[in-house]
């Protein structure tokens, strides 16, 4: 059995955790103050995934603000940048707006802020 | 232009818009905002990031959409907000000067003021590298304007020194935009930023953190070309022969903020050493009457959530204040002991009702410790904590039944071993 240590980033507590690992899933978890933690190391120790946020070029040659409306697999995060540096919406753009459905395996590309008036 | 305003924000920034929302919520009607930038929100909507909000709401919000839900709450409540207007003075009995292109310069009486001017970046300037002064060299925050707001890719290979929330965020934000980032550098033996952030923009890419080194010399003519990075000692003196050279376009510097007091001093407000913002008593009044503050103007804070709880207060605070004036104060002094470096409230208000919750930084990382307020050798609130670092604010809550238990004054320390 494998040994990781990670930090958990679910919460600003950070709790040092640890888990051992067999056959690429995690067979203990320890130092989590909450069930949260326990999720956390399961998951990153098999297919670590993260919320993109970036921010887009409009068509009008302002910026706005964007997300990822699910996380990505951390290892496709600089693929899916590409995609999302390649989408310029056109006209008024509404925070939740989504911009680019699947720009990633399950998540859409979506506006975290208004276009400015 | 009316010239008479029951409470008046400087400061449309997240802690300025949830002091006005519960100043409202409070019974206060008569309300002005007056923000600098053409748009509310403050920092917030260059923080493009997630993150935000996670104690408040419950779920990871990005700076724009946090600034956009107390945005939302004061348009519906018809709050009257003006934008491009910057407030030039500020006078003990509450005279406002602002100016903007529409009026002119005009002043404002108050019946109250809530202070929420924010904070902003330590420059290189005070900081003392030295080497050249070629162009590539820029705060985090300036960075993140530019990379956020503008689409502008500051430089390609960059080495950030100190470890501050912003800086960490920028580390990564350029990555993702391509840029290589070499090294971020941080002079104390720990980070101050949140720990999230050292694992999600850091480690995630392989950025490497040297803790206890600085950078020791900035090469290049027109541009940034190199800089050179040094161990320091436990005097934080760089160590002679411990010199890594890496080259780069780029140098950000993230090291702190500072609360945007300009006006407060104006005021003749005193300010509290350990902050840089204003003394208060725990309802977030100033030594001046009538006049509170909340947010990074009195604290810097590495979580918004805490700011729209501490300007929630001074909302409140304000309220009662234009409704009913001040009572009679019957006031202690609230100090750091032993391993904190600075408590918030600096006073309490025994006379005032509800429970206070002491905001604080300790001076070091801590493990299976315990933080207490002790006051005439009895100890009122304490409080088992299994790590506490400076870069995380550490709280404490004393029961409004204490109160009166005060003698003297009150001290907030941190002690070693488990405490009982
Ligand atoms: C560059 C930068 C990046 C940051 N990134 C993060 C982050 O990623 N995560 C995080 O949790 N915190 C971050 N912070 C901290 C952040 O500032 C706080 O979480 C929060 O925004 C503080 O709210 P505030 O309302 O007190 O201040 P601010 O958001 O700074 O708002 C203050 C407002 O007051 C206005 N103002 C100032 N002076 C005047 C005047 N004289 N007249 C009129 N208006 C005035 C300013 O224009 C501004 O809009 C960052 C801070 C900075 C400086
Ligand atoms: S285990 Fe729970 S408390 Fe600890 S950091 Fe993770 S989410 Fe926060």
């Amino acid at each position: 059995m494998e040994i990781k240590h990670l930090t958990c980033i679910e919460c600003p507590m950070g709790c040092a955790l640890e888990a051992g690992v067999e056959d690429g899933r995690a067979v203990y978890v320890k130092g989590n103050s909450c069930p949260r933690g326990k999720m956390y190391a399961e998951n990153e120790v098999v297919c670590p995934m993260r919320v993109i946020t970036s921010s887009v070029r409009a068509a009008d040659g302002r910026m706005i603000s964007v997300k990822t409306s699910a996380p990505v697999k951390k290892s496709e995060m600089l693929e899916v940048m590409k995609k999302i540096n390649a989408v310029h919406p056109e006209g008024r753009v509404r925070l939740g707006d989504v911009l680019a459905a699947g720009i990633a395996d399950g998540a859409d590309l979506v506006a975290t802020d208004d276009s400015p008036l | 232009m009316k010239t008479e305003n029951a409470i008046v924000i400087i400061g449309g920034g997240p802690a300025g818009l949830a002091a006005a929302v519960q100043a409202y919520d409070s019974g206060a009607r008569d309300i002005l905002i007056l923000e600098r930038e053409p748009r509310l929100g403050g920092i917030l909507n260059q923080c493009i990031h997630n993150g935000f909000g996670l104690t408040r709401f419950k779920e990871s919000l990005t700076g724009p959409e946090y600034a956009r839900r107390f945005e939302r709450a004061v348009r519906e409540r018809n709050i009257r907000a003006m934008t491009d207007t910057t407030v030039l003075s500020l006078t003990r009995d509450r005279q406002v000067t602002a100016v903007n292109a529409a009026e002119g310069a005009f002043t404002v009486r108050a019946g109250a003021v809530i202070l929420a001017m924010g904070c902003r970046e330590r420059s290189r300037g005070a900081l003392n590298v030295p080497g050249t002064r070629p162009a590539g060299i820029y705060s985090a925050g300036t960075a993140q304007k530019y990379v956020n707001l503008k689409g502008y890719l500051p430089g390609k290979e960059v080495v950030i020194l100190g470890s501050g929330d912003i800086g960490l965020i920028m580390a990564r934000r350029m990555t993702l935009e391509g840029a290589k980032v070499r090294a971020v550098c941080e002079i104390m033996p720990y980070s101050s930023g949140l720990k999230r952030n050292i694992v999600q923009c850091l480690d995630d890419f392989g950025i490497p953190l040297y803790l206890n080194h600085t950078i020791t010399k900035i090469e290049g003519e027109k541009r940034v070309t190199g800089v050179v990075v040094s161990e320091v000692d436990g005097n934080k003196r760089p160590i002679p022969g411990t010199e890594m050279h890496f080259d780069c376009d780029t140098v950000l510097f993230s090291v702190g903020l500072i609360p945007e007091n300009e006006l407060t001093k104006s005021a003749g407000i005193p300010l509290c050493a350990g902050t840089r913002g204003a003394a208060v008593y725990q309802n977030r009044e100033t030594e001046a009457p009538g006049i509170f503050a909340c947010g990074n103007v009195l604290q810097v804070h590495d979580l918004v959530d805490f700011v729209s709880e501490e300007a929630e207060i001074a909302g409140r605070a304000a309220a009662e204040f234009v409704s009913g004036g001040a009572g009679e104060r019957d006031a202690a002094d609230c100090v750091n002991g032993k391993n904190v470096s600075y408590v918030l409230p600096q006073k309490i208000d025994k006379n005032l009702r509800g429970d206070v919750k002491l905001f604080f930084r300790v001076t070091g990382t801590f493990r299976n410790c315990t933080v207490l307020a002790e006051s005439g050798g009895k100890i009122l609130a304490g409080r088992k904590r299994r790590i506490a670092v400076p870069g995380e604010m550490e709280t404490l809550l004393l029961p409004a039944e204490k109160l009166k238990e005060i003698e003297g004054e009150l001290v907030v320390r941190l002690e070693e071993e488990s405490w009982k």
